[in-house]
């Protein structure tokens, strides 16, 4: 390892923090004010960092970095054409990229989550992408209903071994897996209930606010919905709840070990009734039985009260072993774990709002 | 007709582009021909200006002397010879 930086979007602009040798973090001036920074990706292979940044007058355009976040480019800012635009012939207008994700089988390919919701591939490293034209022609898109944070794809999960398998998840439609390419789109909710749906539920209009999974095991994922935890151990076929041992049912983010399949972390709010961290204090909740059972990391957070959330890619882990947790909250404090989550330490304060964090090791 | 198209400095420092832009249109053009040309002869700041559909972006503005489009006809609002057009960031955010 001859670096580590966390890189913090935020409703206004970036940080990029840095740990110290004292256990302690520094956090370099803010980036890209006052623009949010909605999503941030790194490539496995290289330590590149892409970056979706969206001027609040110009629009979106994606910024890049090779020096773990100390200096950025906007590779397309002279271009005829923005890096992810709609075609013409849609009619509809990119209003955010809430994803970015490099696929971990085909070098080049990197995939961008947009609102309105659609899927973006890139063949050239993030510098242009295209639409995928099979799941903006889904027959299901036109009854695809937004969720608070609008219609947006923010979830990309490509098959670690085979490329032409990739499953997403769309607030508030669902899960819908391809195995062609991104030709063909199966919905892949069933199991998948809430309050707010019929009983039984619907093939699609679930509000998923994130899945993971581990490269290891990619048939067991792991999804936080809105009223619910939930694992499905044939990649998104039936899903069954695991949140019983939870303080609260409803939360964002979840984030997988990266080291450990059946590991996995969420951070509960209560809902629908305020949408705080359960108990007013933020505590990360760990599994490492797949759901079994759960334990509160809270070791080193704010004995509180806490009322601001953790939106769903304000949470990541990092590469490491022993590894990287960390998260970042609405009123812009953000903490780490650099032990699987037992303890914490505060990375940064007064930031604006965490929309995403993600951390980069090369 | 002639019209002119002037740009903020936040935008034209994005794309090396100048200050004034001379267009040459129709004499029914209106404001959305002139952006529609501005996009042809500076693509990198048309689309900044218009989203993917020709819509103008929701945090920009265009006078046509003291008169914000939003007040009159929107791209609609007819152009005179000689009109100079500002495109200027709006005021919004918190």
């Amino acid at each position: 390892m001859t670096g580590h930086a966390l890189v913090i979007g935020t409703r206004k602009g970036m940080v990029v923090a840095r740990p110290r040798d004292d256990g302690g973090w520094d956090a370099d001036p803010m980036l890209f004010s006052p623009s949010p920074v909605t999503a941030v990706a790194a490539d496995p292979r290289t330590g590149r960092l892409l970056a979706a940044v969206n001027n609040p007058f110009w629009g979106v355009s994606i910024a890049v970095s090779d020096d773990l976040g100390r200096t950025w480019s906007e590779p397309a800012r002279e271009a005829d054409t923005a890096p992810i635009a709609f075609p013409e012939r849609t009619g509809a207008a990119l209003r955010d990229v809430w994803q970015l994700r490099f696929s971990p089988t085909e070098p080049g390919v990197v995939y961008a989550g947009a609102e309105p919701a659609a899927l973006f591939r890139s063949e050239d490293g993030g510098m242009t992408f295209r639409l995928v034209e099979g799941l903006w022609n889904h027959p299901h898109r036109p009854s695809w209903k937004p969720g608070a944070g609008g219609l947006c794809l923010h979830t990309v999960l490509p098959d670690p071994a085979d490329p032409a398998t990739v499953t997403i998840a769309i607030s508030a439609a669902g899960v819908y897996r391809s195995t062609d390419g991104g030709t063909t789109w199966t919905p892949r909710n069933h199991g998948i209930t809430a309050k707010f749906l019929p009983d039984p539920p619907p093939e699609f209009g679930q509000c998923v606010h994130k899945v993971d999974m581990h490269p290891s095991r990619p048939e067991r994922m792991f999804l936080q919905h809105h009223g619910g935890v939930y694992r499905s151990d044939d990649a998104g076929g039936a899903w069954t709840r695991i949140d019983a041992g939870l303080p609260a049912d409803f939360g964002f983010p979840i984030v997988v070990h990266p080291h450990h399949p059946d590991t996995l972390y969420v951070l509960p709010l209560n809902a629908d009734v305020d949408r705080t961290p359960a108990g007013h204090r933020y505590q990360v909740q760990r599994s490492d039985d797949a759901g079994a059972t759960w334990r509160a990391l809270d070791k080193g957070l704010p004995e509180g009260p806490c009322y601001a959330s953790v939106l769903r890619d304000a949470m990541c882990a990092d590469t490491l072993d022993p590894a990287g947790i960390y998260f970042g909250t609405r009123d812009g404090w953000v903490y780490a774990s650099r032990d699987d989550g037992e303890t914490w330490t505060e990375v940064a304060r007064h930031l604006p709002d965490v929309l995403c964090v993600r951390a980069v090791t090369r | 007709m002639n019209v002119t198209v002037r740009l903020p400095a936040a935008l034209r420092d994005l794309v090396g582009a100048p200050a004034a832009v001379p267009l040459d249109l129709p004499a029914d053009a209106t404001v959305g021909d002139a952006l529609a040309a501005l996009d042809a002869a500076l693509p990198a700041i048309g689309r900044r200006v218009r989203d993917e559909t020709g819509a103008l972006r929701p945090h920009v503005n265009v006078f046509i002397g003291a008169d914000n489009i939003r007040d009159l006809a929107m791209l609609a609002t007819p152009l005179k010879a000689g009109a100079d057009l500002e495109v200027l960031p709006a005021l919004s955010g918190g």
